[in-house]
């Protein structure tokens, strides 16, 4: 197993937010992360990120534990994608994608960003302020940046929310084209459950800081008798039981 | 007029101030400080009306020189307030970089902005009063030096508030310095405070930098002990800084306030 989560727990002042939670990703394959709001998805890609210290329980990465492991090792090889995490707004598109590409180390860095730049179709307002742009504009810039240093693994905190449905689709093609070409672990975290049905090949349900299902989208529908992954969610979502 | 709806909205205001404990310091602060200052400026003129006399441009170097430190410190605070404003903090803490390299870089970046502040100030004073800050010689250079020292240290610490208690402690970052400046007896000699607040004024590196610069264009010695004194304690508060700030980076992580930080 590429990532393996073992006994994960978060406890904060009054409440526990990660719940010895369990589970593993295999290499190079997509996850999703599904729960209600305030679940624990955050506090647990925070934990994975190294920007939360777990109260218990272990993250092993390609098999060295993150606790034990120098946190530049392991930065270098992971990237994070999120509307609600922004670049400066008053550097340039390029001037933003050239400083984090020397923190990540990239070499051959023009390249690299004209590659993207291509690839996301930013080119055009590369020399433009960051704070200028439409919020599609700043979600592929945000995408380049997760992608600069062409991680490991990626972790996608809602890539496709407050995008208009056209955009959205353009950002999951391209997550889906990248896939395909790249070698990559992607942790998603999402509440669009047709992007995670698209994007995933396997899902993880989370409440109240608990796994409380997993599988694939088929099995986890078929397991719960609904319709669909949208569906599905709202039965686990609102049920009052752990499953 | 409605007495509910302005009612409504003195309680947005009064639930933020009674909410937080920084914006309530900050409100007490400001007067205070500013009685001090003013109080021990004024006690000193009173008593000593010819100190002065001979040596026009030693309060306005002591102003240019304060100046540099305010804006060591502020120019620190203002790079980490930079990445909280543009919500990019979690972006650069998830990014492949030592916190030594963090605060390597701020503090050799501050540099580039104090001097973008001195040096037109420091240049203008010669035409416009005849005062150059360039009189102090060699001895000048030193000086700058525990300043900015000083100055990142401030600047260390208020981050390292950010760190741990978010944007709330922004308004300590304005108001650290002014804290300071009754106490580094910048245009009076430390004899002018009381007893007790001299023993704190000495611990400071700021009282032997001014007390060491009011002799150097008053008498025109340089007391090189002074000043290798006042390097000394900036470096032992910088790495006190230091300490101070990876202490408030690991207590963030344990408190989860590094992620969806300015929000």
């Amino acid at each position: 197993m590429f990532v393996q989560v073992k006994n994960l727990t978060k406890k904060f002042k009054n409440s526990i937010a990660v719940n010895k939670i369990n589970f593993s990703i295999e290499k190079n394959k997509t996850v999703g992360l599904l729960g209600p709001n305030g679940c624990g998805k955050t506090t647990s890609i925070g934990m994975m990120l190294g920007l939360i210290t777990p109260s218990e329980g272990e993250i092993i990465i390609d098999n060295k534990n993150l606790d034990k492991t120098d946190r530049v090792s392991f930065l270098s090889k992971m990237n994070f994608a999120s509307p609600y995490v922004e670049l400066p707004k008053r550097l340039t598109v390029k001037q933003n994608l050239q400083v984090y590409g020397r923190l990540y180390g990239v070499k051959n860095l023009e390249k690299k960003i004209n590659e993207i730049s291509k690839e996301l179709d930013i080119k055009n307002f590369l020399e433009k302020k960051t704070g200028e742009l439409s919020s599609g504009q700043k979600n592929r810039v945000t995408l380049a940046k997760s992608l600069i240093n062409d991680p490991e693994i990626l972790f996608l905190d809602e890539p496709t929310a407050s995008l208009d449905p056209d955009i959205g689709d353009y950002v999951r093609g391209y997550i889906e084209s990248y896939k395909s070409k790249n070698k990559i672990t992607i942790l998603l975290a999402s509440h669009n459950m047709a992007e995670v049905e698209r994007l995933c090949d396997s899902i993880i349900m989370m409440k109240n800081g608990k796994i409380i299902d997993e599988g694939t989208c088929e099995e986890i529908i078929k397991k719960h008798g609904r319709k669909n992954l949208e569906e599905t969610f709202l039965k686990l979502a609102r049920s009052n039981n752990e499953i | 007029m409605r007495f509910n709806q302005i009612y409504a909205l003195s309680l947005r205001h009064i639930y933020l101030i009674s909410g937080s404990l920084p914006r309530i310091i900050d409100l007490i602060y400001w007067p205070t400080v500013q009685i001090f200052l003013w109080g021990f400026i004024s006690k000193f003129f009173t008593l000593n009306s010819d100190y002065y006399s001979n040596t026009v441009g030693v309060i306005l170097t002591a102003a240019i020189l304060y100046d540099f430190l305010f804006r060591a410190s502020i120019s620190y605070n203002m790079m980490f307030l930079e990445e909280i404003w543009s919500r990019n903090f979690t972006n650069l803490f998830i990014a492949p970089i030592k916190i030594s390299e963090i605060i390597t870089s701020l503090t050799l970046t501050a540099i580039l902005r104090t001097l973008i502040g001195l040096v037109p100030a420091a240049i203008l004073a010669i035409p416009l009063f005849g005062v150059s800050i360039f009189k102090l010689g060699i001895p000048l250079f030193f000086l700058l030096l525990s300043l900015y020292i000083f100055g990142v240290t401030l600047g260390l610490l208020v981050t390292s508030g950010l760190l741990r208690y978010g944007p709330s402690f922004e308004n300590i970052a304005w108001a650290s310095l002014f804290f300071l400046a009754p106490l580094g007896c910048i245009y009076y000699p430390v004899e002018i405070l009381p007893d007790s607040l001299q023993f704190v004024a000495r611990a400071l590196p700021l009282v032997h930098i001014f007390e060491e610069m009011r002799n150097i264009l008053l008498n025109n010695s340089v007391n090189l002990f002074e000043i290798t004194k006042s390097i000394s304690i900036s470096i032992v508060y910088f790495i006190i800084g230091v300490v101070i700030f990876y202490v408030s980076y690991f207590g963030a992580k344990e408190k989860g306030t590094l992620i969806n930080m300015g929000e």
